[in-house]
Protein backbone atom coordinates (compact mmCIF):
# COMPACT_ATOMS: atom_id res chain seq x y z
CA UNK A 1 0.00 0.00 0.00
CA UNK A 2 2.63 2.54 1.08
CA UNK A 3 4.94 1.39 -1.71
CA UNK A 4 2.22 1.92 -4.31
CA UNK A 5 1.47 5.34 -2.81
CA UNK A 6 5.17 6.23 -2.98
CA UNK A 7 5.44 5.43 -6.66
CA UNK A 8 2.18 7.28 -7.35
CA UNK A 9 3.46 10.40 -5.57
CA UNK A 10 6.82 10.11 -7.33
CA UNK A 11 5.21 9.78 -10.77
CA UNK A 12 2.94 12.78 -10.14
CA UNK A 13 5.92 14.78 -8.84
CA UNK A 14 8.08 14.05 -11.89
CA UNK A 15 5.13 14.69 -14.20
CA UNK A 16 4.31 18.06 -12.70
CA UNK A 17 8.00 19.07 -12.69
CA UNK A 18 8.17 18.25 -16.41
CA UNK A 19 4.98 20.25 -16.94
CA UNK A 20 6.54 23.23 -15.15
CA UNK A 21 9.59 23.17 -17.41
CA UNK A 22 7.92 22.36 -20.73
CA UNK A 23 4.78 24.47 -20.50
CA UNK A 24 4.63 27.92 -22.12
CA UNK A 25 2.23 29.63 -19.73
CA UNK A 26 3.86 30.70 -16.41
CA UNK A 27 0.50 30.64 -14.63
CA UNK A 28 -0.01 26.94 -15.35
CA UNK A 29 3.60 26.30 -14.34
CA UNK A 30 3.07 27.80 -10.89
CA UNK A 31 -0.08 25.77 -10.25
CA UNK A 32 1.65 22.60 -11.45
CA UNK A 33 4.57 23.28 -9.13
CA UNK A 34 2.20 23.70 -6.15
CA UNK A 35 0.73 20.31 -7.03
CA UNK A 36 4.20 18.78 -7.34
CA UNK A 37 5.28 20.14 -3.96
CA UNK A 38 2.15 18.69 -2.36
CA UNK A 39 3.16 15.30 -3.78
CA UNK A 40 6.67 15.79 -2.44
CA UNK A 41 5.15 16.42 0.99
CA UNK A 42 3.35 13.09 0.60
CA UNK A 43 6.69 11.39 -0.09
CA UNK A 44 8.15 13.02 3.03
CA UNK A 45 5.26 11.66 5.09
CA UNK A 46 5.86 8.18 3.70
CA UNK A 47 9.55 8.52 4.64
CA UNK A 48 8.48 9.27 8.23
CA UNK A 49 9.65 12.89 8.05
CA UNK A 50 6.41 14.32 9.39
CA UNK A 51 7.80 17.67 10.50
CA UNK A 52 9.49 18.26 7.16
CA UNK A 53 6.33 17.21 5.33
CA UNK A 54 4.28 19.74 7.25
CA UNK A 55 6.93 22.41 6.56
CA UNK A 56 6.85 21.51 2.87
CA UNK A 57 3.11 22.18 2.73
CA UNK A 58 3.26 25.31 4.88
CA UNK A 59 6.42 26.97 3.58
CA UNK A 60 6.79 25.75 -0.01
CA UNK A 61 3.27 25.08 -1.25
CA UNK A 62 1.81 27.69 1.07
CA UNK A 63 4.14 30.67 1.24
CA UNK A 64 6.75 30.47 -1.54
CA UNK A 65 4.42 29.38 -4.32
CA UNK A 66 1.80 31.97 -3.33
CA UNK A 67 4.58 34.56 -3.68
CA UNK A 68 5.33 33.20 -7.17
CA UNK A 69 1.62 33.31 -8.01
CA UNK A 70 1.36 36.92 -6.87
CA UNK A 71 4.36 37.93 -8.96
CA UNK A 72 3.09 36.16 -12.08
CA UNK A 73 -0.33 37.79 -11.70
CA UNK A 74 1.17 41.19 -10.83
CA UNK A 75 3.55 41.29 -13.77
CA UNK A 76 0.99 39.86 -16.21
CA UNK A 77 3.67 37.71 -17.85
CA UNK A 78 2.65 36.63 -21.31
CA UNK A 79 3.14 33.03 -22.43
CA UNK A 80 6.32 32.50 -24.45
CA UNK A 81 5.90 33.20 -28.13
CA UNK A 82 6.17 30.02 -30.17
CA UNK A 83 7.88 31.71 -33.14
CA UNK A 84 11.31 31.69 -31.49
CA UNK A 85 10.92 28.25 -29.98
CA UNK A 86 10.87 27.13 -26.41
CA UNK A 87 14.63 26.94 -26.02
CA UNK A 88 17.30 29.56 -26.56
CA UNK A 89 20.16 27.18 -27.26
CA UNK A 90 20.71 25.71 -30.69
CA UNK A 91 20.39 22.03 -31.43
CA UNK A 92 24.08 21.10 -31.24
CA UNK A 93 24.50 22.52 -27.77
CA UNK A 94 21.37 20.66 -26.71
CA UNK A 95 22.74 17.36 -28.02
CA UNK A 96 26.14 17.90 -26.36
CA UNK A 97 24.52 18.72 -23.02
CA UNK A 98 22.24 15.67 -23.15
CA UNK A 99 25.17 13.36 -23.94
CA UNK A 100 27.28 14.87 -21.15
CA UNK A 101 24.43 14.55 -18.66
CA UNK A 102 23.66 10.93 -19.55
CA UNK A 103 27.35 10.06 -19.31
CA UNK A 104 27.54 11.69 -15.90
CA UNK A 105 24.46 9.84 -14.69
CA UNK A 106 25.62 6.47 -15.99
CA UNK A 107 29.08 7.05 -14.55
CA UNK A 108 28.08 8.16 -11.09
CA UNK A 109 24.86 6.37 -10.17
CA UNK A 110 26.06 2.71 -10.21
CA UNK A 111 29.05 3.53 -8.02
CA UNK A 112 26.87 5.51 -5.65
CA UNK A 113 24.37 2.65 -5.41
CA UNK A 114 27.18 0.20 -4.60
CA UNK A 115 28.41 2.60 -1.92
CA UNK A 116 24.92 2.97 -0.47
CA UNK A 117 24.10 -0.72 -0.24
CA UNK A 118 27.32 -1.41 1.66
CA UNK A 119 26.30 0.83 4.57
CA UNK A 120 24.32 -0.97 7.29
CA UNK A 121 21.15 0.79 8.40
CA UNK A 122 20.56 1.20 12.10
CA UNK A 123 17.09 2.56 12.59
CA UNK A 124 16.01 4.73 15.52
CA UNK A 125 12.36 5.12 16.46
CA UNK A 126 10.25 8.08 15.25
CA UNK A 127 13.00 10.20 13.66
CA UNK A 128 10.52 12.55 12.01
CA UNK A 129 9.04 13.73 15.27
CA UNK A 130 8.88 17.45 15.89
CA UNK A 131 10.38 16.68 19.29
CA UNK A 132 13.44 14.92 17.83
CA UNK A 133 14.03 17.51 15.11
CA UNK A 134 13.54 20.35 17.57
CA UNK A 135 15.95 18.79 20.03
CA UNK A 136 18.67 18.57 17.38
CA UNK A 137 17.83 22.08 16.17
CA UNK A 138 18.13 23.73 19.56
CA UNK A 139 21.17 21.84 20.86
CA UNK A 140 23.77 20.87 18.25
CA UNK A 141 22.47 23.22 15.53
CA UNK A 142 21.74 26.27 17.70
CA UNK A 143 24.25 28.61 16.02
CA UNK A 144 23.10 27.80 12.44
CA UNK A 145 19.52 28.26 13.63
CA UNK A 146 20.24 31.78 14.87
CA UNK A 147 22.18 32.57 11.69
CA UNK A 148 19.15 31.43 9.69
CA UNK A 149 17.00 33.86 11.65
CA UNK A 150 19.48 36.63 10.84
CA UNK A 151 19.42 35.58 7.18
CA UNK A 152 15.63 35.87 7.07
CA UNK A 153 15.81 39.35 8.62
CA UNK A 154 18.40 40.45 6.05
CA UNK A 155 16.25 38.99 3.24
CA UNK A 156 13.20 40.87 4.54
CA UNK A 157 15.04 44.20 4.62
CA UNK A 158 16.63 43.54 1.22
CA UNK A 159 13.28 42.68 -0.34
CA UNK A 160 11.65 45.88 0.93
CA UNK A 161 14.62 47.87 -0.35
CA UNK A 162 14.65 46.21 -3.79
CA UNK A 163 10.90 46.36 -4.38
CA UNK A 164 10.60 50.04 -3.48
CA UNK A 165 9.70 52.19 -6.45
CA UNK A 166 12.29 54.86 -5.77
CA UNK A 167 15.51 53.98 -4.03
CA UNK B 1 11.93 2.13 4.69
CA UNK B 2 9.04 1.49 2.33
CA UNK B 3 11.05 1.54 -0.91
CA UNK B 4 14.71 0.83 -1.72
CA UNK B 5 16.99 3.81 -1.27
CA UNK B 6 18.35 3.89 -4.80
CA UNK B 7 14.84 4.35 -6.20
CA UNK B 8 14.46 7.53 -4.16
CA UNK B 9 17.93 8.69 -5.24
CA UNK B 10 16.97 8.03 -8.85
CA UNK B 11 13.81 10.10 -8.43
CA UNK B 12 15.78 12.90 -6.77
CA UNK B 13 18.38 12.95 -9.55
CA UNK B 14 15.64 12.91 -12.19
CA UNK B 15 13.98 15.86 -10.47
CA UNK B 16 17.33 17.68 -10.27
CA UNK B 17 17.99 17.12 -13.97
CA UNK B 18 14.52 18.43 -14.84
CA UNK B 19 15.44 21.56 -12.87
CA UNK B 20 18.76 21.87 -14.73
CA UNK B 21 16.85 21.49 -18.01
CA UNK B 22 14.56 24.34 -17.02
CA UNK B 23 17.42 26.64 -16.04
CA UNK B 24 19.31 25.94 -19.26
CA UNK B 25 16.50 26.03 -21.79
CA UNK B 26 13.82 28.43 -20.64
CA UNK B 27 13.91 32.16 -21.33
CA UNK B 28 11.30 33.35 -18.86
CA UNK B 29 13.03 34.51 -15.66
CA UNK B 30 10.19 33.27 -13.44
CA UNK B 31 10.29 29.78 -14.94
CA UNK B 32 14.08 29.71 -14.49
CA UNK B 33 13.55 30.63 -10.87
CA UNK B 34 10.97 27.88 -10.40
CA UNK B 35 13.42 25.41 -11.91
CA UNK B 36 15.93 26.43 -9.24
CA UNK B 37 13.25 25.64 -6.66
CA UNK B 38 12.78 22.21 -8.25
CA UNK B 39 16.52 21.55 -7.91
CA UNK B 40 16.50 22.60 -4.25
CA UNK B 41 13.61 20.24 -3.61
CA UNK B 42 15.40 17.37 -5.32
CA UNK B 43 18.30 17.84 -2.91
CA UNK B 44 15.86 18.02 0.00
CA UNK B 45 14.33 14.72 -1.09
CA UNK B 46 17.77 13.09 -1.12
CA UNK B 47 18.48 14.48 2.36
CA UNK B 48 15.23 13.11 3.77
CA UNK B 49 15.80 9.73 2.12
CA UNK B 50 19.28 9.41 3.64
CA UNK B 51 17.98 10.62 7.00
CA UNK B 52 15.38 7.87 6.94
CA UNK B 53 17.94 5.31 5.76
CA UNK B 54 20.49 6.05 8.47
CA UNK B 55 17.79 6.52 11.08
CA UNK B 56 19.03 9.83 12.45
CA UNK B 57 17.63 13.30 12.37
CA UNK B 58 20.50 15.38 10.99
CA UNK B 59 19.38 15.20 7.37
CA UNK B 60 16.02 16.63 8.30
CA UNK B 61 17.70 19.51 10.15
CA UNK B 62 19.61 20.24 6.93
CA UNK B 63 16.34 20.25 5.01
CA UNK B 64 14.99 22.77 7.51
CA UNK B 65 17.92 25.09 6.81
CA UNK B 66 17.58 24.61 3.06
CA UNK B 67 13.94 25.66 3.28
CA UNK B 68 14.90 28.78 5.24
CA UNK B 69 17.48 29.61 2.61
CA UNK B 70 14.96 28.99 -0.19
CA UNK B 71 12.42 31.30 1.42
CA UNK B 72 14.99 34.12 1.71
CA UNK B 73 16.25 33.50 -1.82
CA UNK B 74 12.76 33.54 -3.33
CA UNK B 75 11.85 36.79 -1.57
CA UNK B 76 14.97 38.60 -2.81
CA UNK B 77 14.93 37.03 -6.27
CA UNK B 78 11.32 37.88 -6.94
CA UNK B 79 11.94 41.46 -5.79
CA UNK B 80 14.78 41.65 -8.32
CA UNK B 81 12.55 40.22 -11.06
CA UNK B 82 9.83 42.77 -10.22
CA UNK B 83 12.22 45.70 -10.41
CA UNK B 84 13.73 44.35 -13.67
CA UNK B 85 10.25 44.06 -15.14
CA UNK B 86 9.40 47.56 -13.98
CA UNK B 87 12.48 49.03 -15.66
CA UNK B 88 12.65 46.95 -18.85
CA UNK B 89 9.05 45.69 -19.32
CA UNK B 90 10.28 42.15 -19.96
CA UNK B 91 11.04 38.97 -18.05
CA UNK B 92 12.93 37.38 -20.94
CA UNK B 93 16.45 36.63 -19.76
CA UNK B 94 17.89 36.90 -23.28
CA UNK B 95 16.73 40.53 -23.48
CA UNK B 96 18.20 41.51 -20.13
CA UNK B 97 21.82 42.38 -20.91
CA UNK B 98 22.29 45.88 -19.50
CA UNK B 99 25.63 45.04 -17.90
CA UNK B 100 27.03 43.87 -21.25
CA UNK B 101 26.98 47.19 -23.06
Amino acid sequence: MTTALFYLFAALLIGSALFVVLNRNPMYSVVALVFGFANLAGIYFLLEAYFIGALQVLVYAGAIMVLFLFVVMLLDVKPDKPRRGLVHLDRWWFAILVVLFLGLLLGIVPGAVRLITSVPAGHEADIGNVERVGQALFTSYLLPFEVAALLLTVALIGTVFLAKRKI
Amino acid sequence: MVVPLHHIIAIASLLFSIGVLGVLFRRNAIIVFMSIEIMLNAVNLAFVAFSNYHGNVHGQVFVFFTMTLAAAEVAVGLAIIISLFRNLQTSDITEIHNLKN
